[in-house]
């Protein structure tokens, strides 16, 4: 018989059964369906988190202070005093590309205001700062380059600070607090930002001149880290490397010396963050292709029925002809058909939940083309795998005693 | 001479149930000429049905050798066999067997599909031609559900001949019939051997079927016990006359 011939008595065969049909191909149905939901969601966060990655600043780049060459004893990372705020200024100068810069030195103290006290980070920057994290103002200003210059006592309070110094919601511009019994005015609060891409609560902070925390808080002169944002198209690479190439200079580091500093780029964790969800649609597709196993099992089962079912007519078109080979193919194809049937309405039902997902649930899902082959190719694999044992049972019947079959 | 269509030699069958090994052929030896038609009776478990299957190339002999129409089917492999049940044979059964929710016309197209590339238009009128010679011409669309016994016994008959076979094989094919529709039945294979000349074994245990033969072979444990020409041959077409009479003479005394 030939394979059109085939198919359209494969078809009937399938018609004749209507309602089985249908809810054998529910199984795979769902499963498909499942495979390409989980995934388009899985690719919604990824992408969703990316995006929320290049909104805090992917073209962010951060120098920090290294382990220094001490001898044998190797220190942590922070612990050299090499990166001062003349290697800042050069930075700006000279590396091409380079849009905002902000030297940070960091330092933990107690918050002493009228109303409360509060521990919490002491963060010294540039007045670039605020610019180069895309953070504005809910109250007051940022502090100036004069503040930097004069090392004005002047701070900046994050939302949550100022919420536990003075009230959920105030307004403490002009208010002193005292930090290490040293009166710092407070010029404004920053508007929330929540949490950070590691987990820590970025508004749980001060903001004072980077100079005024070395001189009045820590009384050092070198700095922590160097916050620098590349302007817009300029890739990440060069200004790293151009950056790593200024620095090795100015720290005079031999060739197969280990650098004093370190130099990274929020995209380095936004790979990070981007494999995890990669693994956890991983794990959803997997969960989902559970379920696209389960209808295959679902279709050998009623496969199965059929053919025991069908049995006097296998018997009979035997006897009219058909090679053992005609029957294989005849319940090959009815499960293939059955299982293709079923991954094609399977896709149609999974673009339709994915787009009812993001549309009701807010979050986005995108369905990949990768998603609709792969399933569609493992429906087709799963109908002839599934299929062949029933098939190639009823090839196998014996034509006399299919015939006399009750 | 021509031909014989079938001759068999010293045929046997054993099957193994477990260890036993169970005879149901001793060694059948018999030759079917062209254009006869034979009757085959005995009890049950004499080896009828056996020798029937092994006659459809359903089943392959132990021993001794069955040439049909001169070709040694004996030797053939399964896939021959096949060519040889699509081509040369056509079957009805005692249960018809026709495709349940098919119509008529595609149960008869069915051999045709395991008969190589013929195209659709010619798989229709021959289907067509065989329904209207077995005289269901206004019946074609109809599926099995929606026709008597005997009308779908007559649609089996007309998918056995559709591929023009040398021999008609018949299993008890008035079994599930009425006597009216039996006799119904014979008349058309008695027409169809005596206006074709097609060769026509058919197995039954009822003797007064058996009648409608030329020839009946009459088996026992596994061999061939009578093998004698119908004397007093019975004409399907006068019993079927005798039969309306009776009918119309009833329907007069119940008027």
């Amino acid at each position: 018989m030939s394979i059109a011939m085939t198919f359209i008595v494969a078809l009937k065969a399938l018609r004749r059964n209507a309602m089985r049909t249908a809810l054998t191909a529910l199984g795979m149905i769902i499963g498909v369906a499942a495979v390409i939901v989980m995934v388009a969601i899985g690719n919604g966060a990824r992408i969703s988190i990316e995006t929320q990655i290049k909104s805090a600043g992917s073209n962010i780049v951060m120098v920090n202070a290294g382990s220094g060459p001490f001898g044998p004893v190797r220190q942590g990372q922070g612990n050299t005093t090499t990166l001062t705020p003349e290697d800042a200024e050069a930075i700006r100068r000279e590396v091409p590309g380079i849009r905002y810069m902000s030297p940070g030195v960091n330092t933990r103290a107690q918050l002493v205001a009228e109303s409360g006290n509060w521990g919490t980070q002491i963060q010294g920057a540039g007045q670039a700062l605020a610019e180069l994290r895309a953070w504005p103002m809910q109250f007051g200003a940022f502090f100036t380059e004069q503040d930097v210059t004069r090392a004005s006592k002047v701070v900046v309070l994050g939302s949550v600070v100022r919420d536990q110094l003075f009230g959920a919601g105030a307004d403490p511009t002009g208010a002193v607090v005292r930090i290490k019994n040293q009166p710092f005015k407070v010029l404004g609060v920053l508007t929330t930002k929540g949490q950070g891409a590691n987990g820590q609560d970025q508004d749980d902070t001060v903001i004072a001149p980077y100079t005024t925390v070395q001189k009045k808080l820590l009384g050092q002169t070198h700095l922590q880290n160097i916050t620098i944002s590349a302007a817009d198209g300029v890739p990440l690479d060069t200004v790293t490397q151009g950056i790593t190439d200024l620095l090795t200079v100015r720290h005079k580091i031999a060739p197969g010396e280990d650098n004093d500093f370190l130099v990274r780029t929020l995209e380095e964790i936004a790979t990070v963050l981007t494999s995890t969800t990669t693994t956890m649609t991983y794990l959803l597709a997997g969960i989902a292709a559970v379920s696209l196993l389960v209808g295959g099992i679902g279709i050998m089962n009623i496969m199965l029925v059929s053919v025991t079912e069908r049995t006097r007519e296998i018997g009979l078109r035997l006897s009219v002809g058909a090679r053992d080979l005609d029957v294989l193919r005849q319940f090959l194809v009815e499960a293939i058909v059955l299982s293709l049937a079923g991954g094609a309405v399977g896709i149609g039902l999974g673009f339709g939940a994915a787009s009812a997902v993001s549309r009701f649930a807010g979050w986005p899902a995108v369905v990949s083309p990768d998603a609709v082959a792969m399933s569609f190719a493992f429906a087709a694999a799963i109908g002839i795998f599934f299929g062949f044992y029933p098939a190639r049972k009823a090839a196998a019947l014996d034509p006399i005693e299919a015939l006399r079959f009750e | 001479m021509s031909t014989p269509v079938i001759s068999v030699a010293d045929l046997t069958k054993t099957y193994a149930v477990g260890e036993v090994e169970v005879p149901a052929l001793r060694g059948v030896t018999l030759e079917v000429r062209a254009g006869e038609f034979l009757a085959l009776t005995g009890p049950s478990g004499s080896g009828k049905s056996t020798f029937m299957h092994l006659l459809g190339c359903l089943d392959t002999p132990t021993g001794g050798g069955y040439l049909l129409n001169g070709d040694d089917v004996s030797t053939f492999s399964k896939r021959d066999l096949a060519r040889v049940r699509n081509r040369d044979i056509g079957f009805v059964f005692q249960g018809f067997n026709l495709l349940s929710r098919t119509s008529a016309m595609e149960n008869v197209e069915l051999p045709m599909l395991y008969a190589g590339r013929i195209p659709a238009a010619e798989r229709r009128a021959r289907a067509k031609a065989a329904l209207e010679s077995v005289g269901l011409g206004a019946r074609l669309d109809h599926h099995p559900n929606q026709m008597s016994g005997g009308q779908q016994q007559r649609v089996a008959i007309a998918r056995a001949l559709v591929n023009n076979p040398v021999l008609l094989l018949a299993d008890e094919p008035t079994g599930n019939l009425d006597s009216r529709t039996s006799v119904e039945v014979m008349d058309i294979f008695q027409r169809l051997n005596r206006e074709r000349g097609l060769t026509i074994v058919l197995v039954t245990h009822e003797q007064e079927i058996a009648e409608h033969a030329t020839r009946i072979v009459a088996f026992r444990d596994g061999r061939v016990r009578a093998d004698q020409q119908v004397a007093y041959r019975r004409d399907a077409v006068v019993e079927l006359e005798h039969v309306n009479a009776q009918a119309d003479a009833d329907a007069l005394m119940t008027a």
